[in-house]
């Protein structure tokens, strides 16, 4: 009868110990590195890099939005990226802290007014100016982002931003029909979503 | 064939195809200019490789192709290069793209590549031979033919398939293809076949086309050589000659979605596209020239010609009596997936297998769309089981993300939706653009994933030169006070476990750049900017590891080893 109760106690007791060292050893073995919710976050924001949101970078402003931060700091994510953070986090959305850009832009470097001081290529967030100390600089616009970092401590300031150019042309959307151009509850409960 | 091995759906509309298959096959007259485009394919444009005012025979390249899915332009005709300007080409939103002028001499030189006889000669020769000669998909698509006769490295083929369906209304080009040079078709696919290792060669074609099934019979009991050819004849139906319809009815196998024929074993070439190989390889002659179907209640003498690339279609038009009075649509392409054309001074591109010069009663315009009945005809006759009517509620509404989970990238846009569409309206022109906005969408995203890295890239490089600096700034107050240190041994346990927490990050380092170095290693094949990408994410590893290294010589305190990292 007691050997029994030993019985069980001994073999929970040991099944308690193996389970208890299966997850000790899991728990070290596959540690995840960083947070996992600041990545998520970060591969919502548009990796401009800019710092209007007061942070250096998105990365940082997205470990702070981990942190508690307001989601709407984000001029060039705008509206969609907003509300895909607040999706994200459960958050409700705000409105937009800042100016709304609208259209993406490209840093563009007046080559005949440069002086090849390289400041620019220092500010430069994502390594997308080239040049050398008294050479002419330009920008690489494939890797620009538009953040206009550069703009500031350019001393003659040959630096503007301008419209990227469309990649492609698009296909049109066709016209729709006249009792579509109101949509539909249905459709616009999906659209939402 | 039995029904379970067929695709779902299809329509049967009037073939037309009578008209344009009374007359033979023959020449057009040669072009006294050609306009060339220097995109007639999928992927990046050739460059050209010749001046303007250079003298070029025909058969000659003028254009390279840059990157790997890309195919090289040769001249249609000999003459002088008048110009590389844009023009305006066959494009569905009528816009000019960089094209090379050639003004003929009316001689038609030839500079033809040497002869091969493709039995005797080496595969890599073949391969090479292939891509040297522009080759492209005739069928419409236009994919550079070489790459598709490389699947064979990388997929098991077992079966080539000669796409001679050809099921859209008006087009006969394979059609009058095969009555006339079905030998050549054939030792064509014998060629690709041996190229990607298939065993099996099938011809696909439709009920509708006894000539050419004839033609095709006495050309397979006529042939001595293996591998033996199967001809298969399928009931009429649009759109079997979709290359997974086709594969699903042939031999009954389901291309995955998202996948190639190659995933399930299979190629498919179309008839146009073979000869055009075996011409490039037994004769030395690259593609410079392609066989069109000219149609239409507009013209008098309808008709299939071999016409130089690069003619202007208005010159293929009035030679074949071309009424512009009755001229209400000029499509090229078929009826239901080709693009409407608005202007005549076009050039013939590689993948214009028809042009249709309709009058206003043969393709009227289609009437004023009305609201969705949701009567389920589009789901009836859809050949890849899509529900295009939800597709359509969410295309609408540009809630593309559902769009994409109900399966819209595996629409092949054959129109079959809007054709049974009781209600008009334009479905396919919807999943095109919002195809399109997806596919913007997912440029930027990689992007934006792009710029990440190199903002990762750059934030390394940054804390490695930290810590180098501080490394050396270390090993200089040591060796000022060395007598001193050697005395006292620095650090002591803190020291030690701070040594070790530095060993750590520098061996997880290293592994982090192995791990990189392996990604960039498989992705060799990749495009480009992938390639760029990888490569920056291996830099950042890179720099990591430096930089652990600088701190741990440094918290070591030796400094002939911090001397050493210097740079």
């Amino acid at each position: 009868m007691m050997s029994d109760v030993f019985t069980a106690v001994l073999v929970l007791l040991s099944l308690a110990l193996a389970f208890g060292a299966l997850l000790g050893f899991a728990a070290e073995r596959f540690k995840v590195e960083g947070d996992p919710v600041v990545e998520k976050i970060d591969a919502l924001l548009p990796q401009t890099q800019c710092g209007q949101c007061g942070y250096p970078g998105c990365r940082p402003y997205a470990e702070a939005i981990g942190r508690g931060e307001a989601i709407n700091k984000c001029p060039p994510g705008g509206e969609p990226t907003i509300a895909a953070l607040a999706d994200l986090l459960g958050r409700e959305p705000e409105p937009l802290d800042g100016e709304a850009q609208d259209a993406p832009r490209v840093a563009y470097i007046r080559e005949a007014e440069c002086i090849g001081c390289t400041k620019c290529i220092q500010a430069c967030p994502v390594d997308a100016i080239l040049g050398a100390a008294r050479q002419m600089h330009t920008v690489i616009a494939e890797e620009c982002t538009g953040c206009d970092l550069c703009l500031e401590p350019c001393p003659v300031d040959c630096i503007e931003l301008r419209p990227r150019e469309p990649d492609a042309w698009h296909w049109p959307r066709p016209e729709l029909i006249a009792s579509d151009r109101h949509a539909p509850p249905s459709i616009a409960g999906a659209a939402s979503k | 064939m039995s029904r379970r091995f067929d695709f779902p759906g299809g329509i049967h509309p009037p073939t037309r195809k009578a008209r344009s298959t009374r007359e033979p096959l023959r020449e057009a007259p040669l072009p006294r200019r050609v306009v060339l485009p220097l995109t007639q394919h999928r992927g990046q444009p050739a460059e050209p490789c010749v001046a303007v005012g250079e003298r070029v025979r025909t058969g000659q390249v003028i254009a390279r192709p840059q990157g790997r899915v890309s195919a090289a332009l040769h001249a249609s005709i000999s003459g002088i290069v008048s110009a590389i300007e844009p023009r305006p080409v066959p494009h569905p939103g009528g816009l000019s793209a960089p094209c090379l002028v050639i003004e003929g001499d009316g001689s038609d030189e030839w500079a033809p590549m040497a002869a091969l006889a493709w039995r005797t000669t080496d595969t890599e020769t073949l391969h090479r031979r292939l891509a040297d000669s522009g080759l492209v998909g005739l069928g419409g698509a236009g994919f550079p033919s070489q790459l598709k006769a490389r699947l064979g490295e990388h997929h098991a083929i077992d079966t080539l398939v000669i796409n001679a369906a050809e099921c859209e209304p008006y087009i006969s080009a394979d059609d009058m293809t095969l009555r006339r040079h079905a030998a050549e078709v054939l030792e064509g696919a014998r060629l690709l076949a041996h190229l990607l290792g298939a065993e099996r060669i099938l011809v696909g074609i439709e009920d509708d086309k006894p000539e050419a099934l004839a033609a095709l019979n006495t050309a397979i009991t006529a042939a001595q050589s293996p591998p033996t050819i199967e001809l298969q004849v399928i009931e009429t139906r649009y759109p079997s000659g979709g290359e997974n319809q086709l594969i699903r009815r042939l031999l009954g196998r389901q291309v995955p979605s998202g996948g190639l024929p190659a995933d399930v074993g299979v190629v498919c070439h179309n008839p146009g596209t073979l000869w055009a190989a075996l011409a490039a390889v037994r004769d030395g002659r690259p593609q410079v020239s392609r066989v069109v179907t000219l149609t239409g209640e507009a013209l008098a003498r309808p008709g299939n010609v071999i016409a130089r690339l690069g003619t202007p279609l208005a010159e293929l038009l009035e030679d074949a009596g071309l009424d512009h009075e009755r001229l209400a649509r000029l499509v090229m392409g078929g009826p239901m997936m080709g693009q409407p054309l608005a202007r005549l001074d076009l050039p013939l591109i590689k993948t214009a297998n028809c042009l249709i010069a309709a009058s206003a009663e043969e393709l009227p315009p289609p009437p004023p769309p009305r609201p969705c009945i949701r009567c389920g005809d589009c789901e009836t006759a859809c050949p890849v089981a899509l529900a295009p009517q939800r597709l359509l509620a969410f295309a609408q509404a540009e809630a593309d993300d559902k769009a994409r989970e109900l399966a819209l990238f595996d629409c092949i846009e054959c129109g079959a939706c809007d054709y049974v569409c009781p209600s008009h309206l334009p479905l396919v022109a919807q999943f095109r653009a919002a195809k399109d906005r997806l596919r913007h969408k997912d440029a930027e995203a990689k992007r934006a994933e792009r710029a990440r890295h190199r903002y990762e890239c750059r934030q390394a490089r940054l804390e490695r030169e930290a810590a180098e600096k501080e490394a050396r700034r270390q090993a200089r107050r040591q060796a000022a006070s060395r007598p001193a240190a050697q005395a006292t041994p620095r650090g002591g346990a803190g020291g030690q476990e701070a040594v070790k927490s530095l060993r750590i990050a520098q061996a997880a380092a290293k592994a982090a750049l192995r791990k990189a170095e392996r990604a960039l290693a498989r992705a060799s094949d990749a495009d480009a900017a992938t390639l760029a990408d990888l490569e920056t994410q291996r830099a950042t590893a890179e720099e990591h590891l430096r930089a652990a290294e600088a701190r741990l010589t440094a918290a070591q305190g030796d400094p002939q080893n911090s001397a050493e990292e210097t740079p």
